[in-house]
């Protein structure tokens, strides 16, 4: 029991992710989160705005019951099975988000100054959190898949587009990281 | 994605500086496994539980849609270290300001598809 309180292990995690892409398929579906989102735009009347969205949602529904587990699934996992919230971060990785202004790194799983309530009571918070949404979305439909569809169902399909995605990825995340972070934070 | 910490902005920040193996530990095991998954499900030609044959789709090779929409998604990844499936996971954990990310993804995905025709593929 006491495994499973703790944090798990990468080679705990890894096979479990590929497992899920496994039972997704075996059941008839595949693993991509980012497809949600077009058809929460579908459910929500988008098909009057672009043919992208007027599309059989009744074919994707499985996919949302996929996100409403998700969405379970943190909530067991937070409540009922962790005894901490503290992770261990590398030391640089430490001094570099203090020297950004970020308190107690690794304190809690998410920064407390961004995704936090207090963050709703300025502009910048909200706009912070907004934004970074819709780069997500955007990004993901732009490149046909997240880090779901792409890194772990297109890598194992040994699909190039897919490596091409991922590779954008993590330029993307670079800049982010090392450029622009230090200048919005 | 809890348990091993995936969802954790700290873990994404410390995976873009390269300073932990944790994060790479679990995409690439993730990956490894998942080749000789999709292998095994194509040479045995594994069925659904309702019979039906797997199919894989391949993917349309492009490089400007990947590779800029893969960028662009890498921007808001990092900067909210979280991606689709974290989103709602952390949401679940307790973190409701994720409401408002969530909210900026399908305003994202809406503005791609009313753009789509218009962008280079």
């Amino acid at each position: 029991m006491e495994i499973i309180y703790a944090s798990w292990p990468w080679y705990i995690a890894g096979p479990l992710l590929t497992l899920v892409m496994f039972l997704l398929l075996y059941l008839g579906g595949s693993f991509g989160v980012s497809a949600n989102l077009r058809t929460m735009c579908t459910l929500a009347g988008g098909g009057r705005y672009a043919d992208f969205f007027a599309i059989n949602s009744h074919k994707h529904i499985w996919n949302l019951v996929f996100v409403i587990g998700a969405i379970l699934g943190g909530f067991l996992a937070g409540t009922f099975l962790s005894e901490g919230t503290e992770i261990t971060l590398g030391s640089h990785t430490i001094e570099a988000l203090k020297e950004l202004g970020l308190e107690s790194p690794g304190k809690a799983y998410l920064p407390e100054e961004l995704f936090g309530y207090s963050a709703l009571s300025s502009i910048r918070g909200i706009s912070l959190l907004l934004f970074g949404g819709f780069l997500i979305g955007f990004g993901a439909r732009y490149a046909g898949g997240c880090t779901s569809g792409h890194a772990i169902s297109g890598l194992s399909d040994l699909q190039l587009p897919s490596l091409i995605a991922v590779i954008g990825f993590f330029i993307g995340g670079l800049l982010m990281t090392h450029f622009i972070l230090p200048f919005i934070l | 994605m809890v348990k091993a910490e995936i969802v954790s902005w700290f873990r994404i920040y410390e995976m873009f500086r390269f300073e932990s193996f944790h994060m790479y530990g679990i995409i690439g095991s993730a990956i490894g496994l998942g080749v000789f998954i999709i292998q095994f499900i194509k040479r045995q030609q594994i069925k659904t539980l309702q019979g039906e044959s797997i199919v894989f789709h391949p993917k349309q090779m492009s490089i400007t849609r990947y590779l800029i929409g893969g960028i662009i998604f890498g921007l808001g990844w990092a900067l909210t270290g979280a991606c689709p499936g974290p989103m709602f996971v952390l949401l679940g954990y307790g973190y409701g300001t994720l409401l408002l990310v969530i909210l900026g993804a399908i305003l994202g995905t809406f503005v791609y598809g009313i753009l789509r025709e218009r962008l280079p593929h």
